[in-house]
């Protein structure tokens, strides 16, 4: 990121010497630093809302609920885990939080799912088959509501935010799915070291 | 099918709102009290991202506005037209799965220079709201517990990022077109 930073900003002064827009670059750089400032205050209600909202969940149990519902599905995707494993309601924490748009009470659960993962399987520094596909499950990124591209969208004044929502839903389970697959996959035949 | 899909998009929240706060209160929760404490989590959520959004998009509409971005574009418009694919997306395509704020810093670019309404501030949406940030989990998580040797796992999230992107592009061109 720190390359791509400098570069761009570097590429545009250049860019504008030879297309004449110096005086428009140097406007831009003034205006889009006040419209980030924008952006950013217009975020703070609806994220704040909806943590707010998902702390209730949270607290009541509702996300303890979700996850034993989740956890026999797991047992089928980490079979190389003992079926007694306390790493199952981690991962079903870990998911059942992200799924709400809380990621960040989902990256405790996750990283206590993974110690529990390394204590069953083994204690050196290579990935075994149950952490790298914990882990691919998390890249997906698995959530029902996108609360901050909502935000986003609900900031800059669209005239139907919620519409992404379904889309949203569609790809993110399909690519979760598809992650969980390619790393069954992949287990299979990638070697142990 | 589109309209009842559309209908539950609408709907989603408010089910999904109902049923957290049915469930609190069925649980004894003090619901207000908790939503005030997680809802000041938003607060600094909010704050913490400011300054990449500054840095992001201050950057960009500077690219933009020196003509970069249309030589660029231009250069890519026909491979990308070919899919229905607005150029203006591909910033985030190349970012989501590098940096989370990055990306949400180019979102909102792209929503303040072709319109929120617009198709390209719609495929960017799910794109962003649909995927995580590999490089971040990975770090974070293998982090925690000392892994170096990561094997498959960071082809496994960069192969389900591209699968999502694509699907996205997929799903966006039935919905919004």
């Amino acid at each position: 990121m720190n390359y791509v930073f400098v570069f761009l900003i570097l590429i545009s002064i250049i860019t504008a010497f030879f297309t004449g827009r110096i005086e428009e670059v140097t406007n831009e750089l003034l205006n889009s630093a006040q419209r980030a400032v924008q952006v950013s205050i217009g975020l703070i209600g609806i994220m704040a809302f909806w943590l707010g909202l998902a702390k209730i969940a949270q607290k009541s149990g509702l996300i303890n609920l979700i996850s034993k519902l989740i956890s026999p599905i797991l047992k089928l995707i980490f079979n190389e885990l003992p079926k007694n494993s306390p790493a199952f309601s981690n991962i079903a924490l870990n998911i059942t939080a992200n799924a709400l748009g809380l990621s960040n009470a989902a990256t405790p659960f996750g990283i206590k799912a993974m110690k529990d993962i390394k204590k069953e399987e083994n204690k050196n520094d290579v990935a075994t088959n149950s952490m790298c596909i914990f882990l691919a499950m998390n890249t997906a990124g698995f959530q029902i509501v996108p609360a901050t591209v909502l935000a986003i969208l609900i900031a800059a004044g669209a005239k139907n935010p919620t519409e992404i929502i379904i889309p949203t839903f569609i790809v993110t389970l399909s690519s979760f799915i598809f992650a969980i697959i390619i790393a069954k996959i992949l287990a299979k035949i990638w070697k142990e070291n | 099918m589109k309209e009842f899909l559309s209908f539950l998009s609408i709907m989603i929240i408010p089910i999904l709102i109902s049923v957290i706060l049915i469930y609190g209160i069925y649980k004894k929760t003090p619901c207000y009290e908790v939503f005030v404490d997680g809802a000041k989590e938003g607060l600094f959520v909010a704050i913490k991202i400011l300054p990449y959004l500054i840095a992001i998009i201050v950057s960009i509409s500077m690219f933009r506005a020196s003509g970069a971005i249309e030589i660029l574009s231009n250069l890519l418009a026909k491979p990308l037209n070919y899919f229905n694919i607005p150029t203006e997306t591909l910033p985030i395509m190349i970012t989501r799965s590098m940096s989370g704020s990055a990306t949400l810093g180019i979102l909102s670019d792209v929503v303040s220079s072709t319109g929120v309404d617009s198709y390209a501030s719609k495929l960017g949406a799910v794109i962003v709201g649909s995927s995580e940030t590999t490089f971040y989990v990975l770090a974070v998580y293998f982090g925690a517990i000392g892994i170096k040797k990561i094997r498959f796992a960071l082809l496994a999230g960069l192969m389900a990022d591209i699968f999502g992107i694509m699907a996205a592009i997929i799903v966006c061109k039935y919905f919004f077109t």
